[in-house]
């Protein structure tokens, strides 16, 4: 992987932040984009824009031909079928769409984690209160790992779907989705699997994870904004009714009623983000020349160095993590030490990163993190453990 | 760093605990990032004698909270609920993305004093 021509990608990276060159340590929250996937969403505009699906004219059709592209290749990325992608806005629609869909009644069960982010809490949460399911959250252990005997005690004959993450926002844990997934069957209910922090970053197999749906959105893996995905099986999508409905979405209307269209496009209603399936499409390619293999090892790398060099810290999490580090410089608040980097150039996030009952749990109001990917160096990494010194020393 | 005057109200802050039979006690939180500030005051004939702040956050909320006691001893709670938020920030010194970490301790004094705020 070679990280200078990566970085010569991205037109951002030349940006200067008080005087100082950008260091983006903020990628959990979204990434930056390649000029591949800017010049994409340009081309579009300039050369294809047309609406898809219902023209007969040459444009449309072009149009609708790197939009269903886009669904194969992020059908490809994931080792699945094109018809069991569905693009939505992003990781939050794509859980609401689950949540809306399927068919949960009284007493029904859904067990999730503390370790959730809000979009994979706050709708079942909602349920809770609609259709009087009943919410189970597994706990985290002592290292922020998952709790798996308490899942294992959590699932039972009631549970409809177990809903976890597969790369904790916070805490860089990677949870052990395959046998997850394997313990929701063997109870017969459904397995959703929040992509969102593990698709941008680590190999993802549908048919080896075996998840019945999977979450991700674009906009944290290279692509644009307002691009989620939300892959579910044939079967239980065959099963679900449609979320929104209008548009696109049917196959034959009258008066008084509609028939719904195939899969996918049963639960894409209206205009979709065409321009942004074009841009996903060539993020989709950016990554897949690299190869998500080499990412992961790189990123992980690049955790390891930082936390081996952030001295005087609670660094929170286990040590077998993604690339994210959550972190407190004893006493100082997070914002100070996030207001102080800023200053120097370097973007982390602080805060609870929407992962409030995590929060709680630890006993803390937030922590620092800083989030890696192809483009960051182990040189920038240096740099901020030299201003963290420098925030120790005088705050 | 961050401006002297804030540096020694975070370092050594003044009028930090709580009033065993306040007045008036009020709390606020930031909605940015969760912090809490409570305030407890105590009055004279509607002019404030006595007031401490408590709570958690970043230096900026709770040196704010410190310089705004110092402020507000002797004034009357209308003259207090009447304070211009943005002559508060601007005499903490306006730093760049941090207003709602000023605004903690004045919102939770108003609050206590009876102010309704809707946040």
């Amino acid at each position: 992987m070679d990280v200078e021509t990566i970085r010569k990608d991205f037109p951002i990276l030349n940006k200067k932040i008080n005087g100082y060159p950008l260091i983006y340590f903020d990628n959990t929250a979204t990434t930056q984009k390649p000029r591949q996937v800017i010049q994409a969403i340009s081309d579009f505009y300039e050369k294809y824009n047309a609406n898809i699906h219902r023209g007969v004219h040459r444009l449309s059709q072009e149009a609708s031909e790197i939009y269903e592209q886009a669904h194969e290749k992020t059908a490809k990325f994931i080792n699945s079928d094109w018809r069991e992608v569905i693009f939505t806005k992003n990781t939050t629609e794509s859980i609401n769409l689950v949540a809306h869909s399927l068919d949960f009644n009284k007493g029904d069960e859904i067990v999730i984690s503390i370790m959730e982010h809000h979009s994979n809490m706050v709708p079942w949460q909602e349920l809770v209160k609609e259709k009087g399911i009943v919410l189970k959250i597994v706990d985290v252990k002592e290292d922020g790992s998952l709790d798996m005997e308490d899942l294992k005690s959590k699932i039972g004959k009631k549970t409809k779907l177990v809903s976890i993450t597969h790369v904790s926002n916070v805490l860089g844990a990677v949870n052990p989705v395959k046998e997850i997934c394997k313990l929701a069957h063997e109870n017969q209910a459904y397995c959703l699997i929040d992509g969102a922090q593990s698709a941008p970053h680590i190999k993802v197999d549908m048919k080896r994870i075996g998840c019945d749906f999977f979450a991700f959105s674009a906009h944290k893996m290279l692509g644009p904004t307002g691009m989620g995905v939300l892959y579910g099986t044939k079967q239980a999508l065959s099963e679900m009714g449609p979320f929104l409905t209008g548009g696109d979405m049917i196959k034959k209307v009258t008066s008084k009623e509609a028939s719904w269209n195939d899969l996918p496009w049963k639960f894409e209603a209206g205009t979709p983000n065409i321009a942004g399936a074009a841009g996903f499409s060539a993020a989709l390619d950016y990554l897949t020349s690299i190869g998500m293999e080499k990412i992961d090892k790189y990123e992980r790398d690049l955790a390891k160095y930082a936390i081996e060099r952030i001295k005087d810290a609670h660094i929170y999490g286990p040590d077998d993590r993604a690339g994210i580090i959550s972190f407190n410089l004893k006493k100082i608040h997070a914002h100070d030490v996030a207001y102080f980097l800023d200053k120097k150039g370097i973007a982390v996030r602080s805060g609870n990163h929407c992962a409030q009952p995590l929060m709680t749990k630890m006993g803390i109001l937030g922590t620092v993190r800083a989030s890696f990917y192809v483009y960051n160096t182990k040189k920038e990494i240096d740099f901020m453990i030299e201003n963290l010194d420098e925030i120790r020393r005088n705050l | 760093m961050y401006p002297e005057e804030i540096m020694d109200h975070y370092k050594n802050p003044r009028n930090q605990g709580n009033i065993q039979y306040p007045d008036y006690e009020g709390e606020h939180g930031n909605p940015v990032c969760g912090d809490l500030i409570k305030m407890s005051v105590k009055t004279r004939n509607g002019v404030i004698e006595e007031i401490k702040f408590d709570g958690e956050g970043c230096a900026i909320s709770m040196a704010s909270a410190s310089i705004l006691t110092e402020m507000v001893k002797g004034k009357t709670t209308r003259q207090v609920l009447e304070m211009d938020e943005k002559e508060f920030i601007d005499k903490i010194g306006n730093i760049q993305t941090r207003t709602q970490c000023v605004l903690v301790s004045l919102n939770a004094l108003k609050k206590a004093l009876g102010d309704d705020i809707n946040c």
